[in-house]
């Protein structure tokens, strides 16, 4: 049966709030902490996914260089509790300020890797992230290949210590979804997608791509940036190989292309579905590579058989089914009334 | 030639426009004139510069000498967008469209001046009406057909209400019955006010539907002037014929 607009759009509400009250529950349903690391660390994902989406799903410019951001939002926070004397929940507040430390980083890298499209930019983009990572490594100022210890808080009690973290994630995650539903639904992000189909063409009907493009990098860098403080304040120690870590951008890649590149929901899915599976097989196999190469096998699979995510594919499936569903049921019927009224002379050639 | 007085009856200038790619010059000189709420045929055999003039005109290529003139205003080397922003769109040759948006939303993709969301909606669907393509409004551009997809892009260049349309081979590909109703929707454009400058090797939709045309060879213009008038110019059979030295190069 065929849903109407209306019905169908509550039932979508519907579910997202379910699933948004599930996810506020989820630490006092299951509060073992294993389960709620892996609730912390699989929002932070579901967030930077959403956010890389932002930037790359929108626009067509595929980042792998999304570890800078996160890795200067993590640097940030390390940098200022120590040098601020922070303590507890009140490193909490360094979150936005690490965002926006990483989305002034943002503003050149984007200025000069946009200028470059496609292949070009992917590069550059891993150029960049070599440079942070070297960059890291070397400085005096993120205590070189040693790295530095976050101050975690001591006096939490260690059966809810990870409850703090996990809300701050849930709000980020969830605001960064409802951006992304705002954006897509904008004008701007209908400027963001002509410039993934044909900037050339979207440049000669008005659309000023630099700071189109620019400003979703921008943005994508600070949501990214703070998700990368968080993070860091939760693991509690910045090594530069880990904060700016290559399987990083392939994890945020993999789950956006998983889901779907440029879909809301996709990226959603494909972080809630492959970070836990990640997390699980680790503690499985207590290696860490058996993951990593199954993740690099999935990759494959997803790039070659199903390019454009898996929400879009099952979504074209269900259209497709209903439309077989719909011909049937016009043919039983044998109205000849029944067909769709032909544009006049469009439908000809 | 009078260059006074621009403002009120020519609407798009080009003076002296050159540009070489590597060794090759496709325009040498290029100047010309598009009277303001006309329809002008740009013709010329293949590579005499025809869709580059396009392209210098919107900012999609910097010349290397030579001026771009709107309603007498100075818009050489202006980015794209703001061309389009000044009011003249174009369509491209190779047809493009934005495959992976619906075609409303295709439409939606130009800029808006002094309209709301919803009177923009309305405007850009009274458009796809204009066109035949309505009953498309929601499926992906990339599902339609090849004329379909013209007469979309043919749509959304119109959706800003520019003063001056360039399209590049509009009838290019399509099928007979197609081309007459693209050359109505030109006309009734046209009624309305809008200046057309177009490109196309179809000599029949040029003559009939032109009030002026222009015709290249090598990079500059070597005749223009009303329809009957240009066919008969020995020029013009020259530059198509070829005095030798000028064939096909697609």
């Amino acid at each position: 049966m065929l849903a109407s607009p209306g019905a169908a759009r509550s039932l979508r509400i519907a579910g997202v709030a379910a699933l948004i009250a599930l996810a506020a529950l989820f630490p006092i349903l299951f509060p073992n902490p294993t389960a709620t690391n892996f609730g912390v660390v699989t929002l932070i994902f579901v967030a930077v996914t959403s956010a890389w989406n932002i930037f790359s799903g929108y626009s067509g410019y595929l980042s792998l260089g999304h570890a800078v951001f996160y890795g200067t939002g993590a640097y940030f926070l390390v940098v200022a509790a120590r040098d601020w004397h922070l303590t507890g929940s009140a490193i909490f507040w360094l979150l936005p300020l690490g965002g926006l430390a990483a989305a002034l980083i943002a503003v050149p890298v984007g200025l000069i890797a946009l200028r470059v499209r496609r292949h070009t930019f992917v590069v550059i983009t891993i150029a960049f992230f070599f440079i942070a990572q070297l960059s890291a490594g070397n400085l005096s100022v993120t205590g070189g290949s040693s790295g530095l210890l976050v101050p975690v808080p001591n006096n939490w009690d260690p059966a809810t210590y990870n409850n703090p973290f996990y809300y701050v994630g849930l709000i980020i995650a969830v605001a960064t979804v409802a951006l992304a539903v705002a954006i897509r639904r904008s004008r701007y992000g209908l400027q963001l997608r002509a410039i993934r189909d044909d900037e050339d063409r979207a440049a000669g009907l008005g659309v000023r791509a630099m700071p189109v493009k620019l400003s979703a990098l921008v943005l994508s860098a600070f949501i990214t940036g703070m998700a990368g403080a968080l993070w860091v304040y939760f693991i509690g120690q910045a090594v530069p190989q880990f904060v700016f870590d290559p399987l990083f951008d392939l994890a945020v890649v993999l789950m956006g292309f998983f889901g779907g590149l440029g879909t809301v929901a996709g990226p959603v899915l494909g972080a809630l579905v492959l970070e836990p599976s990640q997390l699980w097989l680790n503690l499985q196999e207590s290696n860490g590579y058996t993951s990593e190469i199954l993740f690099g096998a999935l990759f494959l699979v997803v790039i070659l058989f199903l390019p454009r995510g898996v929400l879009p594919t099952a979504a074209e499936y269900i259209t497709a089914g209903r439309a077989r569903l719909l011909r049937r049921r016009e043919q039983q019927q044998g109205a000849p009334g029944a067909q769709a009224p032909t544009p006049a002379a469009g439908s000809a050639p | 030639m009078t260059v006074t007085s621009d403002a009120a009856e020519i609407a798009l200038r080009t003076e002296g426009i050159s540009k070489s790619f590597g060794g090759v010059h496709a325009l040498a000189g290029c100047s010309l004139t598009v009277p303001a709420g006309g329809i002008t045929g740009l013709i010329g055999p293949n590579g005499s510069g025809k869709t580059t003039l396009f392209n210098v005109m919107t900012g999609y290529e910097r010349p290397d000498a030579g001026q771009v003139f709107l309603s007498g205003r100075q818009i050489t080397g202006a980015p794209p967008s703001r061309v389009f922003a000044l009011g003249v769109g174009r369509t491209f040759q190779l047809t493009r469209i934005f495959p992976r948006l619906t075609v409303l939303e295709n439409m939606l993709v130009p800029g808006q001046r002094g309209r709301s969301r919803r009177q923009h909606r309305e405007h850009a669907m009274d458009l796809l009406a204009f066109t035949g393509i309505a009953g498309h409004a929601d499926k992906l551009a990339g599902t339609l057909s090849y004329g379909q997809r013209k007469l979309l892009e043919l749509a959304y260049v119109l959706v800003a209400d520019p003063a001056v349309v360039l399209l590049d081979e509009p009838a290019g590909g399509v099928n007979p019955s197609l081309i007459h109703h693209i050359a109505d929707r030109i006309r009734e454009m046209n009624k309305t006010g809008t200046t057309f400058l177009l490109v196309e090797h179809n000599m029949d939709f040029v003559m009939t539907l032109c009030d002026q045309v222009t015709v290249l060879d090598s990079g500059a213009v070597v005749a223009s002037g009303p329809p009957a008038a240009v066919r008969a110019d020995p020029r013009v059979l020259d530059a198509y014929l070829g005095s030798g030295d000028d064939d096909d190069d697609d």
